[in-house]
This record gives C-alpha cells, sequence and structure tokens, in this order.
C-alpha cells in the first residue's frame, strides 16, 4: 500500500491534501482494506462547517459503520457525488477517491497531522507488521 | 479474526460480497466446526429428544434431519437445532456454538433420570464444514462414491469423502442454497487436507472460502434466525415465527403448556417481520424502529445491506398491528429517521430447480 508523500494523514485513517487554502480529503487505503465492501457513504452538505478531529461523517461496510474524522476545520465546498451509487469506487483506489473538498480555516494548517513515513510507522505499530 | 462464541474465527477470507455471491451463484465453504454436536443413545433416546425439542422427532426415518428447538418452560428459547436420526436408538443434535455450555448444561438436566438414554457431547470429535451453493453438489461429488444426488434435502448418509470412512453427509446449511455439511475426524491434518481438497474440487466452480460475515449476510437473506437476535430467553416460538415447528399435538415437551397458553390468550402480541430499507440507509443491529408518527415500537434484531438483493434489508420485532405487509415504519439511524417497509420473509428463495 503506497501512501503519496504530498498527502498528510490521521491517526484516524483520513488523508488532505492542502494546496493553498483547498483541501481534499479521503480516507487511506489501509482504511478501505480494513472496511472491507464500503456499500454507503454518508457526506456532509456544500456549505456546512467541519471541525478538525470532530466527525464529518461516516463510511459503511456490509459489516460495520465507521466515523469520519476532519482532518482539519474548514468550510465544505464540495462532496464526491459518485459515491452516492458507486461508494465502492474508494475500495478501487482510496488515494484519489475523494469525498469531500473544503476551504480551510487556517491556510495549510498541518498541526497534528502525520507525513506518509509517520503514517506508514504509525500503522505498522497497530498491526503489528 | 474475530473471537466468537470463544472460537477465533475470520469475518471474511477474500471479501463479504465476493463470498456472498460466490455461495448464491457457485459454492462456498465454511469451516463450521465451532457448532456443537449432542448424540443421544440408548432405547430412550427418541423420549428425551421428543421431551427436550418442540418439533415432533418420531416423525423422522433413519437418515432424515428436522429443524427443531428447545425451549424454557415459558416458551423462550434455549437454542435452534437441527435432529438428526442416526438410528432408532441414536440421536444427533447440532447446536450452536455461542450456547453449547449451556445447551448441554440444559439437556443434562432435563433428560437426567430419563431411562435408557446416555448423553454425550461429541462436538470436539468432529470438524464439520459446510459446502453450499448450487455448485455444491458438483463440488462435493468429486471427492465422494456416494451419489449425492440421492439425498434429498435435510437427508443425511454416511459415505467415503476424500478417502475417509463413515463421513456423515447432510444436505443441510444456513445459506438458504442447496448444500451439504460434512462431519469428519477433528485432527489437525485430516481437516486441512480435507479443507483443501474441497477448494481444489471447487476451484472450476469459482468456490472461495468464506467467514462469518457472509454467513450472516446470507442466512439474513434467506430469513434464517440467529440465536441472540431473532431468537432468545425473552422471545417465545410464536413471535419468532416458528410455531410450525412446535408441534403440540405429539406429547408433552419442555415450554409446551406455556405454548398453549399463548394461543389461549389470543396468540403472540409481537411479530417477527422482515424490513426494506426505503430511504436512504442502513438499518442494523439494535436500531429502534418507529411508528410513522414517531412512537418506538420495536428493534431490529439483524440488519444489513443484502448483496444479492442490493437493497438494505432487516428483521425486527413489532407489535402484530404493525406487522402487515407493506406498512410503512422508521428506523432510527444516528438520530436520524429513516423509512422502511414491511415486507415478506424470507428475502430470499433460491431458484427452483427446473428437472
Amino acid at each position: 500500500m503506497a501512501y503519496p508523500a504530498a498527502y498528510r494523514y490521521t491517526k484516524e485513517h483520513e488523508w488532505i491534501q492542502i494546496d493553498g487554502t483547498t483541501g481534499t480529503v479521503g480516507i487511506t487505503d489501509y482504511a478501505q482494506d480494513s472496511l472491507g465492501d464500503i456499500v454507503f457513504v454518508d457526506l456532509p452538505k456544500v456549505g456546512d462547517a467541519v471541525e478538525g478531529g470532530k466527525t464529518f461523517g461516516s463510511v459503511e461496510s456490509v459489516k460495520a459503520v465507521s466515523d469520519l474524522f476532519a482532518p482539519a476545520s474548514g468550510t465544505v465546498t464540495a462532496i464526491n457525488e459518485a459515491l452516492k451509487d458507486k461508494p465502492e469506487l474508494i475500495n478501487t483506489d482510496a488515494n484519489t477517491t475523494w469525498l469531500i473538498k473544503i476551504t480551510l480555516a487556517n491556510a495549510q494548517q498541518t498541526d497534528g497531522l502525520l507525513t506518509a513515513a509517520e503514517y506508514e510507522k504509525f500503522i505498522s505499530e497497530e498491526t503489528g507488521h | 479474526m474475530v473471537d466468537f462464541g470463544g472460537w477465533d474465527m475470520p469475518v471474511d477470507c477474500c471479501g463479504l460480497i465476493a463470498e456472498h455471491m460466490a455461495v448464491r451463484t457457485g459454492v462456498g465453504v465454511f469451516d463450521v466446526s465451532h457448532m456443537g454436536d449432542i448424540q443421544f443413545r440408548g432405547p430412550g433416546s427418541l423420549a428425551a429428544v421428543q421431551k427436550l425439542c418442540i418439533n415432533d422427532a418420531s416423525k423422522l426415518q433413519v437418515g432424515q434431519a428436522q429443524y427443531s428447538a428447545m425451549l424454557y418452560p415459558n416458551g423462550t428459547f434455549v437454542d435452534d437445532v437441527v435432529v438428526h436420526k442416526l438410528s432408532d436408538n441414536d440421536y444427533l443434535i447440532v447446536i450452536n456454538a455461542g450456547t453449547r455450555e449451556k445447551d448441554v448444561a440444559w439437556v443434562r438436566q432435563v433428560i437426567g433420570g430419563m431411562p435408557g438414554v446416555h448423553m454425550n457431547d461429541y462436538s470436539d470429535f468432529y470438524t464439520q464444514l459446510a459446502i453450499q451453493g448450487p455448485r455444491a453438489a458438483e463440488t462435493l461429488q468429486k471427492l465422494t462414491s456416494t451419489d449425492l444426488s440421492a439425498i434429498r434435502n435435510y437427508w443425511f448418509t454416511w459415505g467415503q469423502v476424500c478417502g475417509l470412512p463413515n463421513v456423515m453427509i447432510a444436505r443441510t446449511g444456513y445459506t438458504g442454497e442447496d448444500g451439504f455439511e460434512i462431519y469428519i475426524p477433528s485432527d489437525e491434518a485430516t481437516s486441512a487436507r480435507v479443507w483443501n481438497e474441497v477448494l481444489e474440487a471447487g476451484k472450476e466452480f469459482g468456490i472461495l472460502p468464506c467467514g462469518l460475515g457472509a454467513r450472516n449476510t446470507l442466512r439474513l437473506e434467506a430469513g434464517m434466525a440467529l440465536y441472540g437476535h431473532e431468537i432468545s430467553d425473552t422471545i417465545n416460538v410464536f413471535e419468532a415465527g416458528l410455531g410450525r415447528y412446535a408441534k403440540l399435538d405429539k406429547g408433552d415437551f419442555v415450554g409446551r403448556d406455556a405454548l398453549v397458553k399463548i394461543q389461549a390468550d389470543g396468540g403472540p402480541r409481537r411479530k417477527l417481520v422482515g424490513l426494506e430499507m426505503v430511504e436512504r440507509g442502513i438499518g442494523r443491529d439494535g436500531y429502534p424502529v418507529f411508528s410513522l408518527d414517531g412512537k418506538r415500537i420495536g428493534e431490529i434484531t439483524s440488519g444489513s445491506p443484502s448483496p444479492f438483493l442490493k437493497k438494505n434489508i432487516a428483521m425486527a420485532y413489532v407489535p402484530v398491528e404493525f406487522g402487515a405487509l407493506d406498512s410503512e415504519v422508521a428506523v432510527e439511524i444516528r438520530g436520524q429517521m429513516v423509512k422502511a417497509r414491511v415486507v415478506a420473509l424470507p428475502f430470499y428463495k433460491r431458484p427452483k430447480k427446473s428437472t
């Protein structure tokens, strides 16, 4: 599983790609693999506020519901409509299947986020391989 | 891997949906060795089974099995079981893993002192594999000289399987598909060898090893009960919709008096219904069910996306007045009321074989 170096990561297995004041958010390959077949995604609406570290929606596999935690605070500017009918796109390519885009409350905020290397180390400790 | 009643079991091996679809369209294999096996021997065996279980075991022929249940005196469930008649003096009762110790203790208590019957817990002697799906017979036929086409649904026989003599081959299962359960010696070497031979035999049909996740979605689609969910010690036979298995006129059995009284009092006040989510959302185990005017009326016993039907389905207990087909109710999903509709059980019935 590759974790793009340009992204930053949370311990709840979300990634964020920051480009100026825009943050694009998804879940990691590790998350989609742990969840199994994703069948449902519950996302906020455009215009909603999200708060760093707090839940902004949920993703469901056949067997479980998993909360989504916002990597940073901001306002939702776009949601990935394709996931309404094809949530399994996340399983196919978690690294490029985005969930929401936000305008960041604090531009370039990366406090508390992990680099790709730190995230990989974190999950290897969690899983023991 | 997860802990299931003290057993270390896989949730899935290759992906839940793929495993589920393999069973519905080809063949899948499950290791269900965690199930328990209680055997009664002696001339008093039938009397013991008849006292313990609700169905009429006297109707069984040698080589025949029946779905049944053990009840508490108040008519609620100790466990659901499958009773197999091995001979006039020999019955095998297959019980759930999660309730094994409780069931064994219960059986000892109920039949203690009954003449001519001896009970043994053979659970650890057997590895039990379930081979399920429309191609299950073709798969297993490669591994046995026993003519599987001669075994009718819910019948069993003994034959050589993978070179092992006297293996019990039963046309039973928990998936709603045609299939077999085989009982082989439980030593690791034998179990591993047979497992691998089954996988090899089923390769051309797309066989997948299946875990607990697919086991649950398959039995849910088929409307089959799971102990602790649709049946438990707080639910009676009629509420669960299993009254047809309780043969009240066969003679006395534990719980019979309670069932007779429930019927005399006008029947159960609540019933198990099937639900299909109408609005977007997945109603899961334990989610509350409300009437459309906001009154809490029950809760979901088992709920999940249905991989084959591609809908979100659930079973729930509701008061009988809310149980009419097409009634609309609401399921509370993380604070939101999401509409669902009462539908007939089972959700899925396998296509009839055209002969």
